[in-house]
């Protein structure tokens, strides 16, 4: 909800501004948004299809069992792959991976699964490709994976 | 139409998944279908500003100072600019891809933009205070200064990669004809 009170306050602010400054200008940020719109609009269903799909097949259960009480490597690398693929707000991740810990999974794994949660995104790949191009998605999403195992594997030691 | 069935093949098969799931496994259909009603819910109230926003940015940011603030002569202040626009609370990380494209077609660096992606999906401000209170602040401070050591070198390699010749040619063409070819020359003067 804040989310959108911030969005929607600052586009509002920033177009009323563009108004008063130029009509003319104003008039070719409305076409340039309807183009890039119109351009990603197929992207946009995509990425709601596979949030849907991977949502209904993993479900929070599913996630805990998969990730589990286990230690170790392939846990960890496991809980990081579970993380790349679903999408979920931080308000539920967060308490799931609460309960994670408390369930007997270690620091390692529950880190893998935050950050690949937060810094992968297999649902929004496509979007993000054709936006900002597939070279670039590409580069971003696996060097965040590997973070994340880097990331997981140094938040074993320290903590 | 030819070229519409194109686009939108994807999604299309993404039908045909769900009604085979609906026949094998109505479960996991009616869940995903609820998934998608949120989600769908959530991107129709968020798309529409995000877009306009990126418009403005379009139109309006000036060339020159994008460069100045956030290209790759910008340094430290630079980097620390983008990542304190990527903490601000502003929503799910598919609302930055537009603006960072905006950004990098303005000029910032690639470095300066995977800090901006990153720390907006991953060092989020009203994140970190929830992050706190469900797996401690020892848990959160480790994993903030992990990330944004990780994040600092993924975009050097980035900018290795992507960078070396200061050409953008790797980024798609959205808004490029959109640019009042006049108007364009005057700012590739500037920059000069």
């Amino acid at each position: 909800m804040t989310t959108l009170i911030i969005i929607y306050g600052l586009t509002g602010v920033a177009f009323t501004a563009s108004l008063i400054h130029s009509r003319q200008k104003t008039k070719r940020v409305l076409k340039v948004a309807l183009m890039s719109f119109g351009k990603t609009g197929a992207s946009l269903l995509t990425v709601l299809g596979i949030v849907g799909l991977t949502l209904g097949i993993l479900t929070p259960e599913k996630i805990s069992a998969l990730v589990g009480a286990d230690a170790g490597f392939l846990a960890t690398v496991g809980a990081a792959v579970a993380g790349a693929v679903t999408l979920i707000p931080s308000l539920v991740a967060f308490p799931l991976a609460g309960s994670l810990l408390r369930a007997g999974a270690s620091v390692m794994t529950v880190s893998a699964f935050i950050t690949t949660l937060v810094m992968v995104g297999f649902a929004t790949f496509p979007l993000e490709m054709k936006v900002l191009g597939r070279t670039f998605a590409i580069l971003r999403n696996a060097l965040g994976f590997l973070s994340a195992l880097v990331i997981a594997a140094l938040m074993g030691v320290i903590l | 139409m030819k070229q519409l069935l194109k686009q939108y093949r994807i999604p299309l098969l993404l039908v045909l998944i769900f009604l085979a799931l609906s026949v094998f496994a109505p479960e996991v259909a009616v869940r995903s279908s609820r998934k998608v009603g949120e989600y769908f819910m959530e991107m129709i109230l968020i798309i529409p500003p995000v877009f306009i926003l990126m418009g403005i940015m379009d139109v309006w940011l000036p060339k020159d100072k994008v460069q100045k603030w956030m290209g790759r002569g910008s340094g430290m202040s630079g980097t620390l600019l983008a990542l304190v626009l990527g903490t601000l609370p502003t929503g799910p990380l598919y609302v930055a891809f537009p603006m960072a494209a905006a950004l990098l077609k303005k000029g910032a660096s690639v470095h300066n933009m995977v800090i901006f992606l990153g720390s907006w999906a991953a060092l989020k401000i009203p994140q970190l205070l929830v992050e706190t209170k469900f797996l401690g602040l020892a848990f959160t401070l480790a994993r903030f200064a992990l990330t944004l050591l990780m994040l600092l070198v993924t975009g050097y390699i980035m900018q290795g990669i992507l960078g070396k010749e200061g050409e953008k040619h790797w980024l798609p063409d959205e808004t490029d004809e959109m640019v009042d070819p006049m108007k364009k020359m005057r700012m590739e003067k500037k920059t000069l």
